[in-house]
């Protein structure tokens, strides 16, 4: 319909009704529009995982490609003895499982937050800012849709090493969940912080060098702490007080229905931490955004 | 409801967007220097600056991308920082880059939008609909925007400010980089809209022949504004017959300035 020429009173009237009410007061955002937006902002971050294609497919190539090859290469040098909360020996394709699984999370948490930043500049995260919910809920809830898209890769690559005689009790997979999403919003936070604080960010590259690598390296994702002792004291210490050496044991543990209370404790403090650093750093009025110097495109 | 702060007359009665007394500096360069607008409701203002002048850091404080440290900015008598929520219900924005998701559909974009805003269901679907219509598109709801031209997409982002009825439109060089046909479309759907709809506008650009004779016009230069009123007060304070003459006295940059 045009909107030109609706001079007379019944066009105006009529422009009006259809558009029902321009000039009506907002409403009240209640608990169910903020469920509405929780779920808009999770709904987008899974659609749009979905419809990238390469991207689905390299976070679950990547994992795979550990287990398949690297794995099957370590299996007969690196013996693992019965720790907990393995009750048996294991084959090391079963031990770094949960590494692998934290490293899928890592990566995810890390491939949003550089889309926070390529958001940043395209506008896309303006557009998320000028909702009219309070700034600390749409982070959060952009944090968990990340975490959301993790979770279908976490289990899209368990599905696979099923057949590669990964077999976690049934009831581990159940466990895993919470778990899964204590990790995912740990180093998701993790992500979100550094996207608003490190320039540096767009650069894929120099994210492996100096978060994935490292982290991954230095962490219990790939031997066992113990044998790290053997090596180096300082690396121990060094891989005891990596986040992701915890999120790695509290997977661990969950995959067979138990808790690793140390770890649940470190990746709820560092969830806390790291989040409430992402808060401050999009927090208008102290926040870093603006210190950085001009909004994103242009002048 | 929502009228703590103040009589709720004053609100009642406040213009779309008042600014006043706003200074921001990025580290040593003053990006905005004491600058103080107004759009009335149901006008529509031309913010009129070359690039750099600061017309994006002075939307950036509007939606609150960051905080003006110093004056206030007000939409519909709401602070926005201290009723940012009240505040930004009230105003819809066509940001400078583009902001929608490329692989989503028209229809996908705009329900996301509609949650943002904590709009749902059918009453969701209902104005998606409707905005998609304003903006005459309606038969491309299913199509990635991927698809679309630059001026299409332009549209589409329109539509989608509109999504919460906002009844204060900021629109931040719309009309970059896009053909002459499109340029038009897009500047005459929104002044229908300022029209028959009652929105206030503000119409951030550099290119003069976006004014028209009616409009209200601001014009930023270096972070300051030195002219705030109708067009034929422009020109009457200038001594010109056109409004690029009128720019070029007041700021005194030269015709290859501007052209530049």
């Amino acid at each position: 319909m045009s909107l030109q020429g609706t001079t007379t009173g019944a066009g105006v009237a009529a422009a009006r009704s259809s558009a029902s009410a321009w000039d009506m007061d907002p409403p009240r955002l209640g608990p169910l529009a903020y469920y509405t937006c929780f779920k808009g902002i999770v709904w987008r971050e899974v659609l749009r995982y979905l419809h990238q294609r390469e991207r689905f497919l390299s976070a679950l190539v990547r994992p795979l490609v550990w287990l398949f090859i690297f794995a099957a290469g370590f299996r007969q040098t690196l013996g693992v003895s019965i720790i907990p909360p393995y009750e048996t020996y294991v084959l090391y394709e079963v031990f770094i499982t949960p590494g692998l699984i934290g490293m899928i999370q890592l990566f995810n948490a890390m491939q949003s937050s550089l889309s926070m930043v390529y958001d940043r500049e395209t506008g896309a995260m303006r557009t998320l800012l000028v909702s009219p919910f309070p700034r600390s809920f749409l982070l959060l809830s952009k944090l968990v849709g990340g975490v959301a898209v993790s979770l279908l890769q976490v289990y899209a690559f368990l599905a696979v090493a099923y057949f590669w005689e990964i077999e976690p009790p049934l009831y581990g997979y159940f466990t895993l969940l919470p778990a899964l999403i204590l990790s995912g919003l740990m180093l998701g936070s993790l992500a979100l912080f550094m996207s608003s604080v490190i320039r540096q960010l767009e650069n894929f590259a120099g994210v492996m060098n100096f978060v994935i690598f490292p982290m991954f390296f230095a962490s219990s994702a790939l031997y066992p702490l113990w044998r790290v002792k053997e090596s180096s004291v300082l690396l121990y210490h060094v891989c005891q007080l990596n986040p992701f050496s915890h999120a790695v044991e509290l997977i661990r543990f969950a995959l067979y229905g138990q808790v690793n209370w140390i770890s649940l404790a470190a990746v709820l403090g560092f969830t806390a931490a790291f989040l409430g650093g992402a808060i401050y750093a999009y927090n208008p009025s102290k926040g870093l955004i603006g210190r950085r110097g001009g909004p994103g495109a242009g002048a | 409801m929502d009228m703590e702060t103040g009589p709720q007359d004053e609100v009642e009665a406040a213009p779309a967007l008042v600014v006043k007394n706003v200074s921001h500096r990025f580290g040593e360069t003053l990006a905005l220097d004491d600058v103080s607008l107004e759009v009335p409701r149901g006008k529509f203002v031309v913010l009129l600056g070359l690039n750099g002048a600061g017309k994006s850091t002075l939307f950036a404080l509007i939606t609150r991308l960051y905080d003006n440290v110093s004056g206030e900015i007000r939409i519909f008598g709401y602070d926005v920082r201290r009723r940012a929520s009240a505040a930004l219900q009230r105003l819809g924005v066509v940001f400078q880059s583009r902001t929608l998701d490329l692989d989503l559909s028209l229809k996908q974009n705009l329900l996301y939008h509609c949650a943002l805003h904590g709009i749902r269901g059918r009453e969701a679907r209902t104005r998606t609909a409707r905005a998609l219509e304003i903006v005459g598109l309606s038969d491309r709801a299913r199509e990635k925007v991927r698809n679309l031209s630059g001026g299409q997409a332009r549209r589409v982002e329109i539509a989608r400010s509109l999504l919460h009825r906002p009844l204060l439109l900021l629109l931040d060089e719309p009309t970059v980089g896009l053909d002459i046909g499109s340029r038009e479309s897009v500047i005459s759907i929104v002044r229908s809209l300022v029209e028959t709809e009652g929105l206030g506008a503000l119409w951030a650009t550099h290119l003069f022949d976006e004014v028209r004779a009616t409009d209200l016009v601001v014009i930023l230069h270096k972070g300051r504004v030195l002219f705030t009123g109708p067009v034929p007060d422009l020109l009457a304070k200038t001594g010109t017959p056109n409004i690029s003459d009128a720019f070029r006295v007041l700021t005194g940059t030269t015709a290859t300035e501007l052209a530049a």
